[in-house]
């Protein structure tokens, strides 16, 4: 069954983010045993956010492999898995520690099947916690999906509710190309869904629309949509229009939602995490430029992370660097009057 | 996955009784030997022409180890290798005129002329690539190793490397691993002495660059004469046969020469002529074939197999040349399962 807004079910039930997380992988483990994780500490502790809690015991050392640190090792096993008619799903313990397996998954994952005119895939899902609100500071806050978005070969997703993370997730574990699977970790345990029971999937690269609008567009992803949805709200009571587009997936990119939306409001804006620019937004701006220049009523505005290295730490400077709902009420509302 | 190993498989059912009479399976190895060298001097030669653009690593002076290798392998089995990999693709049975149509950008290349010749592979012979990021094989070897012990066979996975390789994380990674996981996982270094243009021994504290540092993780080593490929292809038999019975993983070290530079690009003349005479002594296909006649082989009809190598290979390089490149379209082919590069959906 393929749904894609959050259709309801007989038989549902409410959880957080991480335990989607959880139980997805432990039923898909269950299903097909081609599945296996390997990570940092996933066996003996389930992953530092508990994410394969309980998965020693049910699947045992040869399915939950708790590998040494080293991320490059990790990518390189699990391409070499893939290659073999595994499906392996590694976890990075933060996507900042990803950058040692870099090499292995933009120069190796990413390439096999084009260079070996498909004869070769890499079946792959790499999980990744990623983003800031949690005081993590430098190294355990940071975007990295346009590092790997830039890259021909990998498919970069970015769901955040419980019932994208189930549906997608499953996605990404049979979809036949390198997936990385990032998971906003300050939504980890903020955000609550109901998630059915039965087995679903959401395809990547489908965004949703979350509220409907007329007046402006906002495009995001991760925490930052869940902000826009918070202050779409509070603009409906002075009668402003947001449409919230939830990307939900980097690549592929689901312009045609978009454009849509953009063509009825003619004015777009853009919300990410990550630095302003060459970010994502920079990308989506572009396309709407190629394909809605005439519907545009405004320039396009994008509200995204300063150009400093990474998060840094104090509250303070950390709230500076991350977009908030204050923050993006104030622009939407400037860009409606526009 | 389907797999047709060829020549090398059959060899070594028959390469029985080193001492003694001459077999087919010896006839068969040189003969693969053989038409590794012809390959890599028409790969030589063709780029002295003119006819062949970008890098390429010959391995001409290396061939006994991927022979030898090979020879001990089955068809289920896995090899990945390095960017100078055109011989241990033609030892698992690749088709000559693919591999050459590989190297020289054609449509009917192994890899429909995206890879060439640093990035051969075939999934049909069991050779899962031949990868130009040193080191970063070495780890996915892991992975397919792991593979084949899951899946709850007796698969081997034979990884070949440098020397250089030896300094890198990803080496001493997979090492370790392999150890903890007890991997079905032969290590190969084909320790030739350089890197591109520096020894290794200079930027290295112990003498054998592998073998010295596997016993650190837990893993067997064994030194072998590269150059002598009956050497070589009694250690794969006996590593081989102990990986397949769950006593792997093991390393080999064995040691090397290439006659030629690192590169088309590289005359090789940071090396002193007395060094580069001294192998020039030790080749290995000269040494196998007097060994050979020593052996009682009819000089005649090694001179037929070597006429015949040359010609299979020559006839490889014709049909080669002949073919058509690829469609500029198929630069687009292949990014996704799909099989096309869509960047919106
Ligand atoms: C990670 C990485 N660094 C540097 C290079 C450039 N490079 C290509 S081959 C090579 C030397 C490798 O030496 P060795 O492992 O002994 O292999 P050999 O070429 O002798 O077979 C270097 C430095 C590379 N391809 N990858
Ligand atoms: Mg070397």
């Amino acid at each position: 069954m393929t749904t894609l807004a959050g259709a309801p079910s007989t038989d549902t039930t409410e959880m957080n983010i991480v335990q989607a997380v959880h139980d997805t992988l432990r039923d898909e483990m269950r299903r097909d045993d081609r599945v296996l994780v390997l990570g940092e500490d996933v066996g003996a502790r389930g992953g530092v956010f508990r994410a394969t809690h309980g998965f020693l015991d049910e699947f045992g050392s040869e399915r939950v492999l708790d590998t040494p640190l080293d991320e490059c090792l990790i990518a390189g096993v699990a391409i070499g898995l893939a290659l073999d008619d595994m499906l392996p799903v590694a976890e990075m313990q933060f996507a900042d520690f990803i950058f040692p397996a870099f090499n292995q998954i933009v120069s190796e994952a990413a390439r096999i099947r084009y260079r070996s005119n498909g004869d070769f895939e890499v079946p792959m899902v790499i999980r990744a916690p990623w983003g800031g609100g949690v005081h993590g500071a430098l190294y355990h806050s940071q975007s990295i999906e346009a590092f790997f978005a830039h890259v021909p070969g990998l498919k970069v997703v970015v769901p955040s509710t419980p019932y994208d993370i189930k549906g997608m997730l499953i996605e990404a574990i049979e979809d036949r190309d390198p997936v990385l699977f990032l998971e906003h970790k300050k939504t980890y345990r903020l955000i609550k869904g109901e998630v059915p029971a039965e087995r679903y999937t959401v395809p990547l690269g489908r965004a949703a629309v979350r509220t409907e609008g007329d007046d402006v567009t906002v495009v995001a992803y991760g925490l930052m949509h869940h902000f826009c949805v918070e202050a779409a709200g509070r603009l409906h009571g002075e009668g402003i229009g947001v449409e919230v587009i939830d990307l939900r997936s980097i690549y592929p990119l689901d312009m045609d939602t978009v454009l849509t939306s953009v063509r009825k409001t003619g004015k777009a804006m853009i919300v990410h995490e990550d630095t302003k620019f060459l970010g994502v937004g920079g990308e989506v701006a572009a396309q709407i430029a190629e394909e809605a220049f005439d519907d545009l009523d405004a320039p396009v505005v994008r509200v995204a992370g300063p150009h400093i290295p990474a998060m840094p730490f104090s509250p303070t400077l950390e709230h500076r660097y991350l977009p908030d709902v204050d923050r993006l009420e104030v622009a939407l509302r400037k860009l409606a009057e526009y | 996955m389907t797999r047709s190993k060829t020549a090398s498989a059959d060899a070594a059912a028959e390469a029985e009784a080193q001492e003694g009479e001459v077999t087919s399976g010896d006839l068969s190895l040189l003969a693969t030997m053989l038409r590794m060298r012809a390959f890599e001097q028409r790969i030589y030669d063709a780029f002295s022409e003119n006819k062949l653009r970008g890098p390429t690593h010959l391995g001409i002076g290396q061939e006994a180890i991927a022979a030898g290798f090979a020879a001990a392998l089955e068809p289920k089995d896995s090899v990945l290798s390095t960017y100078r990999g055109h011989d241990h693709v033609i030892a698992v049975g690749a088709p000559l005129d693919e591999v050459a149509g590989e190297i020289l950008g054609r449509a009917t290349g192994l890899c429909g002329g995206k890879g060439g010749s640093m990035h051969l592979a075939s999934a049909h012979h069991g050779h899962y690539g031949c990868y130009a990021i040193v080191g970063a094989h070495l780890p996915i070897a892991c992975g397919v190793a792991w593979s084949a012990k899951l899946r709850g066979t007796d698969e081997v996975t034979v990884c070949f490397f440098g020397d250089g390789t030896t300094n890198i994380g990803a080496f001493h990674e997979a090492l370790n691993i392999a150890a903890v996981w007890k991997l079905p996982i032969l290590f190969v270094c084909e320790n030739n002495l350089y890197m591109e243009y520096t020894r290794t021994s200079e930027v290295t504290a112990v003498e054998r660059p592998a073998a010295d540092r596997a016993a650190s993780y837990g893993l067997e080593a064994l030194v072998v004469d590269g150059n002598d490929v009956t050497a070589v292809l009694e250690v794969a038999r006996d590593a081989v046969a102990a990986a397949r019975s769950g006593n792997g993983p093991l390393l080999i070290e064995a040691i090397t020469y290439r006659q030629g530079g690192h590169s088309r690009a590289d005359p090789g003349d940071y090396r002193k002529e007395d060094e580069v005479a001294e192998w020039l002594t030790k080749d290995p296909i000269t040494a196998y074939r007097n060994a050979l006649e020593d052996r009682g082989a009819d000089p005649g009809e090694l001179d037929d197999i070597q006429a015949k190598a040359g010609a299979e290979v020559e006839a490889a390089f014709e049909s080669a040349f002949g073919a058509p490149v690829p469609d500029v379209l198929q630069a687009h082919t292949d990014v996704w399962a799909d099989g096309g590069s869509a960047w919106r959906n």
